[in-house]
């Protein structure tokens, strides 16, 4: 018996990529309405830890909605209904108020690079900063691991000082992505991160999006196909405020076994 | 041989178009003559103040030092010092921001940040009226009002003083800043306020530590116009002020400031008193041009 379970440990060790991770967001059923006009219907899907998983479907059928549920981003549209089961690490973020906690924990990096109109440092160090942490040495410390973990900080370590809004599409992308970071979150959420970016400075948000997966959970909303399969392990198809279809990248776009993700993936369709 | 008709056409395009262009250029000089005539009238109106107001130190041997810096009025023993009132000025301009530019800034952040849309379509037209009641109505009821509450309530023998004065320019600066803060505020992008939100910051944290420093220097033009509207304003002073001429030294002195010296003596002025009235202009003229540098100065910066 004992054996058993150790083989097992080194099997996961040794693959980690292909075993099955933790559960870290289990949602089930979630309906969401904005106004009178339902925008998903009776979503289910299990997000698992230290993944990337990838959103993809034509436009307007519900992914950014969708993503937003997950730090609940969508409470700030006035009449936006939600029901169903949202779980994060055990808990229904739905039935708890603590919104704040749960951006913490959930964070996220937007279409367009939607850096403050301050200096790189302060943006960086904004977030915590706000949770209240004011010793120098440390807000230097949190600044510069953030940046690193973006890597961008070789980029932008002589210019510090200097206004955000300065830097390339790119570079304020990656400098979002570090202002996420800062915030020690377990989770981030991407929205077509790299749409607004040029080829280059896309690759190496990909690059980094793979390197960061060992720390973070990524649901990343993307309508480059390319883009879902180099990246993800996972990835979902979403039709009509519906998920058709959710599985391994690999299968999704190999063999999908619903003929409308077929489409989808082969460019016969949106 | 296609060639005839296109010419034709051409003609004809070309006739009709000879009147488009004269009206054009009719329409052209018209729109100039309009607006050449603000800045003539502007030129005149300066031109005349500085003519008769710089006339008793360029001719008669007075002293514009001694002018800004004496404080005594005294125009029948020809004594022409207006210290107290530029002091009285002053003084009544930076209490009103003290008070009207909190609340307007509050008030501007309520209406665009926190105010369910109901609510602020209430509130929003009712301060814009504000800016459309006439000056003398805020004279009035700041006589009526606000002199008696603090002649009973600070046991004042005359409630006309340098607190009513403040009051009265804070309650009528309040529609410009509160307007111009809430434009500025409205304009800042969606994205700033989500990225704050997203790394979960309160929405008062990102109002206060994004959102309005974004709005920076839409939030200092409203100041700075606020203070435009204190510094000239006339009528609702006069009522309020009680017009004494003494430096004053605390809040409920009575005060006479700039504007109400024009307003009360030049009436009945004449020669060098009157000549001394309109140097008092130039003065109050100078504060308004320097604001207006200040407020150039701001908006170009806010450009880039
Ligand atoms: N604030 C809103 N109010 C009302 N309806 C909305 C709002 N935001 C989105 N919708 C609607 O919800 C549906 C899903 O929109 P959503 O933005 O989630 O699509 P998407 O898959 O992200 O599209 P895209 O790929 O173009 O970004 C659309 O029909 C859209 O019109
Ligand atoms: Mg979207």
């Amino acid at each position: 018996m004992n054996t058993t379970v150790i083989d097992r440990k080194t099997a996961t060790d040794k693959s980690a990529n292909t075993t099955e991770q933790q559960t870290k967001i289990a949602v089930k059923d979630l309906n969401l309405f904005y106004g009178e006009k339902q925008a998903l219907f009776d979503v289910s899907i299990d997000i698992k830890e230290k993944e990337v998983t990838a959103l993809i479907g034509p436009s307007g059928c519900g992914k950014s909605t969708f993503l937003r549920t997950l730090n609940r981003m969508n409470d700030l549209i006035d009449g936006v209904k939600i029901n169903g089961k949202m779980v994060i690490d055990g808990e229904d973020i739905y039935q708890s108020n603590d919104v704040i906690k749960l951006r913490t924990k959930v964070g996220m990096v937007f279409q367009k690079p939607n850096l403050f109109p301050m200096s790189i440092y302060d943006n960086v160090a904004y977030g915590p900063r706000m949770q209240g942490i004011k010793n120098k040495a440390e807000l230097n410390k949190i600044v510069e691991e953030s940046l690193r973990g973006a890597a961008i900080w070789d980029e932008v370590k002589d210019r510090l000082k200097s206004s955000a809004l300065g830097l390339s599409g790119g570079q304020q992308q990656r400098v979002c992505i570090a202002r996420a970071i800062a915030m020690k979150p377990e989770v981030i959420l991407m929205d077509e991160p790299t749409s607004a970016l040029d080829p280059i400075s896309t690759l190496k948000v990909e690059e980094l999006i793979a390197s960061m997966k060992k720390e973070y959970t990524i649901v990343i909303v993307t309508h480059n196909m390319q883009q879902a399969a180099r990246v993800s392990d996972k990835t979902a198809f979403f039709l009509n405020g519906e998920i058709i279809e959710f599985d391994e990248t690999n299968k999704i776009f190999s063999m999908p076994s619903d003929q409308r993700t077929e489409d989808y993936v082969t460019g016969r369709f949106g | 041989m296609s060639s005839i008709p296109v010419k034709k056409d051409a003609g004809e395009i070309g006739k009709a178009n000879k009147r488009k262009y004269i009206l054009e250029k009719v329409s052209g000089r018209v729109f100039l003559f309009c607006a050449l005539l603000s800045v003539v009238s502007l030129l005149l109106i300066i031109g005349f103040v500085f003519y008769k107001g710089s006339h008793p130190f360029i001719a008669e041997g007075y002293s514009f030092i001694d002018f800004l810096l004496g404080s005594d009025w005294v125009p029948s023993e020809d004594k022409f010092g207006i210290l107290p009132m530029i002091v009285a000025s002053i003084y009544a301009t930076i209490g009103a921001l003290i008070i009207g530019v909190p609340i307007g800034l509050f008030t501007a952040i309520f209406l665009a940040e926190i105010a369910p849309r109901s609510v602020a379509k209430i509130i929003s037209p009712a301060v814009q009226l504000l800016a459309g009641i006439p000056s003398v109505l805020y004279g009035v009821f700041g006589l009526a009002i606000i002199v008696p509450f603090l002649q009973n309530n600070l046991g004042l023998i005359k409630g006309q003083s340098l607190i009513a004065v403040i009051i009265v320019l804070a309650i009528m600066m309040l529609p410009t800043v509160v307007t111009v803060a809430e434009t500025a505020i409205r304009a800042v992008p969606k994205a700033y306020r989500e990225g704050s939100l997203a790394l979960g910051v309160s929405p008062i944290g990102t109002i206060f530590k994004v959102v309005v420093p974004a709005a920076k220097s839409g939030i200092m033009t409203a100041i700075v116009l606020g203070m435009g509207r204190a510094i000239g304003e006339t009528m609702a002073v006069i009522l309020v002020a009680g017009n004494s001429l003494v430096i004053p030294t605390s809040l409920t002195d009575s005060i006479r400031p700039l504007t109400t010296n024009i307003a009360l003596e030049m009436g009945y002025a004449f020669g060098t008193h009157q000549e001394m009235l309109f140097a008092t202009g130039i003065v109050l003229f100078s504060f308004i041009l320097i604001l207006n540098f200040v407020l150039a100065r701001i908006s170009s910066k806010g450009g880039n």
